[in-house]
């Protein structure tokens, strides 16, 4: 059989044995309504609490500001337009990243139609926020600013510390909301330190179950839900919680967070590695995430070879990535991201997204890079082209 | 007194001493058509088909939705079919006016757009009599059945040129009453016109173009080049979907996935830029015959249409055709792409054709394709082609899907 080898772990990862275990458990025995008075209610409400203690903790939080939602997208959401709704008064401006999620950026998109005022702030060639294009922007009306802290393309890092304190200087009474989807579990942060109102983060990304995010709401922060029913999770999030799925989360939070030192340290020597190898091979290659970015997010543009083809020969070799770019002659697919970098297209259209995690080995990046070497000259259809040319003569 | 479906055809009733043999396909493919939803009696009867459930349960609405997809069929009604008893008629006419008329009232007041549209409903009567015994003629029977609707449901009046709804009375052996016909597509029974090979590529034109010859009565079997890993696994799930969809109407296809990169890049590395999608045109015509000369098929089929893109000029068409002898239908050739998406829409392949894994070909497809090549130049681009082989190959490796509604 083939061996496996999946570097798509920004997109999804492989769940924790000991997560799926447990889930099984208690949906098969802990199945109460947390909402019931009863017994079953209680273990199930107990599970709950326990999940909520655990991830508080692990950022530093107090049990109170963390809200379970259904995922990444859901949270921030809930943290964009369910702040927004509750205080009206701040005012009409909010600010944001051309390089955020689609769960993001779609949201301020929708908002700049209903009549919000947006700026949609841009970033260096190596994906950091500018600075003072911010300080430009910030002003008294500001009531949100939204920052992706680890980008899901390149792994680029913000300084969230640079941004709370040009916050500080203009008005203390703009939010700061981050998305920490690809951050939670992999880099440490502390919401409350950092100055940081709104936090979004999701379970299965740290090979927790899908389905399952959660939003740190700091102290004195007023929300309003995005939709209405039993008043579940102190009544921002109606409706039955996704009990085993809940208990998984925090499992994985737990299982993640005691080794984030030595599992971070990992990963940086399987991107040190893979960088290392790529330059011992004879291939052209860019790589676009820059120093001091997540070591889980490796992103590398082949020029001259499309992104999906390459995606797809590798799959054939059991090598699992991702595109940011879609290969298609229809629509107009270029990844948001890239093209903020101002790369150029040839580049933006072959970039491939390697993603680690724990599970990954030292072989399995010697492996991929072999493999890379192998088949890029056999499917750049331009340099085919060439040596065709070239036998003609 | 039993509710039955009747069908009527249309074409096949001009085709003279052969009529038998297109009716009985007709009526093999209702019954296949209608399997699955309980025993039925398919009974042919002066030029119409009627169809009687045994079981008290038998969903007619599930079965009209099939029948319309059945080709050969004009239209069919769900009928009432009683004696032939003047008092009878009268009594069961009444009834089923009576429900036809509340819910045409219903649906005319939940549509907003007639507000002010006043509380009746218009009508007439048309009566056939089949059965010269009967003691009434046909103007008769609409004059006094007429009258007598009228008197009994308050909210009818006469109008016999523009009328809300026509109340129909058959007179025959029985008679048989209904309110609406169900207009089908018309065409011919599917296999009583051979069987063509379709070039299935997963865009919009090449399912409108199958499902335009299997109308005609064509059984239709299909080819897909696949280029995996230049174009994604998704390509191929979309192709069996698009099968799926035309297998509604053609019950069963028999998809053949051809293995095409080693092909391509072939062609790629072989032959100049601007004839490779003519060259690989070419090819993939040349393996489709040799599928369809096994297969016992009599054409190919392609969604072609004059004028489209480079490889589908005059000139190239013809350059296409030169390496098969089998007929090459070409049903969507004088269409323009909205007539064609008005097809796609109709037999709900749209949807899934404008997905967005087509053939990641972009790759392959040249920057500057030549719009008028010729013959000659083409096949002396071909010379350093090993195509026998890799024919040869393909096709063997070629994996087939039945595929079913």
């Amino acid at each position: 059989m083939l061996q496996e080898i999946y570097f798509d772990n920004s997109a999804t990862t492989r769940q924790f044995d000991e997560v799926t275990k447990l889930m099984a458990d208690v949906a098969r025995n802990t199945y109460g309504n947390p909402s019931s008075l009863h017994t079953k209610g209680i273990e199930a409400e107990r599970l709950i609490i326990s999940a909520r203690e655990t991830i508080a903790n692990l950022l530093g939080a107090q049990p109170q500001e963390i809200y379970f939602t259904s995922g990444g997208t859901e949270s921030n959401n809930l943290a964009i337009r369910g702040f927004l709704d509750a205080n009206p008064r701040l005012g009409k401006h909010i600010i944001t990243t051309q390089i955020e999620h689609p769960s993001v950026l779609e949201v301020y998109r929708q908002l700049e139609k209903q009549g919000y005022d947006v700026d949609y702030i841009g970033v260096d060639k190596e994906g950091l926020l500018d600075i003072n294009q911010l300080r430009e922007k910030l002003k008294s009306e500001t009531a949100l600013i939204s920052i992706i802290l680890v980008n899901n393309e390149t792994g680029v890092i913000q300084q969230i510390d640079q941004i709370a304190a040009v916050r500080d200087d203009i008005n203390m009474k703009t939010v700061i909301h981050v998305d920490a989807v690809q951050a939670y579990g992999k880099i440490s942060i502390r919401p409350e330190k950092a100055g940081i109102g709104l936090m979004s983060v999701s379970s299965h990304k740290i090979h927790g179950p899908k389905g399952l995010g959660a939003l740190y709401v700091s102290r004195g922060i007023k929300l309003n839900p995005l939709f209405y029913g039993g008043g579940q999770e102190s009544l921002l999030r109606s409706g039955t919680e996704n009990v085993p799925g809940i208990a998984g989360f925090g499992l994985a939070s737990k299982l993640t967070f005691e080794q984030l030192e030595d599992n971070y340290a990992k990963v940086v020597m399987l991107k040190g590695l893979f960088i290392d190898r790529l330059k011992s091979t004879s291939l052209d290659y860019h790589v676009l995430s820059p120093e001091g970015s997540s070591a889980y997010i490796l992103s590398i543009a082949f020029e001259d070879v499309k992104a999906e083809v390459l995606l797809h020969h590798l799959e054939q070799k059991g090598i699992y990535v991702s595109t940011g770019s879609a290969c298609s002659s229809r629509r107009n697919s270029k990844s948001h991201v890239l093209t903020a970098l101002n790369l150029p297209s040839g580049i933006i259209d072959g970039t491939i997204r390697f993603s680690f995690s724990i599970f990954n080995t030292e072989e399995e990046v010697i492996k991929a890079v072999h493999t890379l070497d192998e088949i890029i000259p056999a499917i750049d259809i331009n340099r085919r082209h060439i040596l065709r040319r070239n036998s003609n003569r | 007194m039993k509710k039955v479906i009747l069908v009527r055809y249309g074409e096949i009733i001009l085709k003279g001493l052969n009529r038998p043999i297109f009716e009985d396909r007709l009526m093999t493919n209702i019954r296949k058509s209608l399997a699955g939803l309980g025993k039925v009696d398919v009974i042919r009867s002066q030029a119409r088909i009627f169809i009687e459930p045994h079981d008290e349960d038998f969903d007619f609405d599930k079965a009209v939705e099939k029948l319309i997809k059945v080709f050969g069929i004009v239209s069919v009604s769900i009928v009432l079919k009683i004696d032939s008893d003047f008092e009878q008629i009268k009594k069961q006419s009444l009834i089923m006016a009576q429900k036809h008329v509340e819910n045409l009232l219903r649906t005319t007041k939940q549509s907003p757009k007639c507000q002010e549209q006043s509380e009746i409903i218009s009508f007439k009567v048309e009566a056939k009599r089949g059965d010269k015994s009967f003691p009434m003629q046909s103007p008769q029977i609409c004059a006094e059945l007429g009258g007598y609707l009228l008197e009994n449901i308050p909210s009818l009046r006469v109008d016999v040129h523009k009328p809300d709804f026509i109340f129909f009375v058959e007179v025959r052996e029985n008679t048989y009453i209904y309110c609406d016909i169900i207009p089908s597509n018309g065409g011919l029974p599917i296999g009583s016109n051979g069987k063509g090979v379709l070039l299935l590529s997963g865009g919009i034109d090449s399912p409108a173009a199958g499902w335009m010859m299997a109308k005609r009565g064509m059984s239709i079997e299909a080819v897909h080049f696949y280029s995996y890993p230049y174009t994604s696994e998704r390509a191929k799930d979309k192709v069996i979907s698009l099968a799926k969809i035309l297998a509604k109407y053609c019950y069963r296809i028999k998809l053949h996935i051809v293995p095409f990169t080693e092909i391509q890049l072939e062609i790629n590395d072989k032959c100049p830029e601007e004839l490779l999608t003519i060259i690989m045109r070419r090819v993939m015509m040349k393996i489709a015959e040799r599928i369809a000369l096994k297969s016992e098929a009599q054409a190919l089929i392609t969604g072609e249409s004059l004028g489209q893109v480079a490889s589908q000029t005059p000139q190239a068409l013809a350059v296409t055709n030169a390496v098969v002898s089998l007929p090459v239908f070409r049903p969507l050739i004088g269409m323009d792409k909205n007539e064609v998406i008005e097809i796609a829409r109709k037999i709900g392949t749209y949807e899934t054709s404008i997905l967005p894994y087509e053939d990641c070909c972009t790759v392959f497809v040249a920057k500057h394709p030549k719009t008028k090549p010729t013959l000659s130049e083409t096949e002396k681009s071909e010379e350093d082609l090993h195509i026998e082989e890799m024919i040869e190959k393909a096709i063997n490796d070629t994996e087939i899907i039945i595929v079913t509604e």
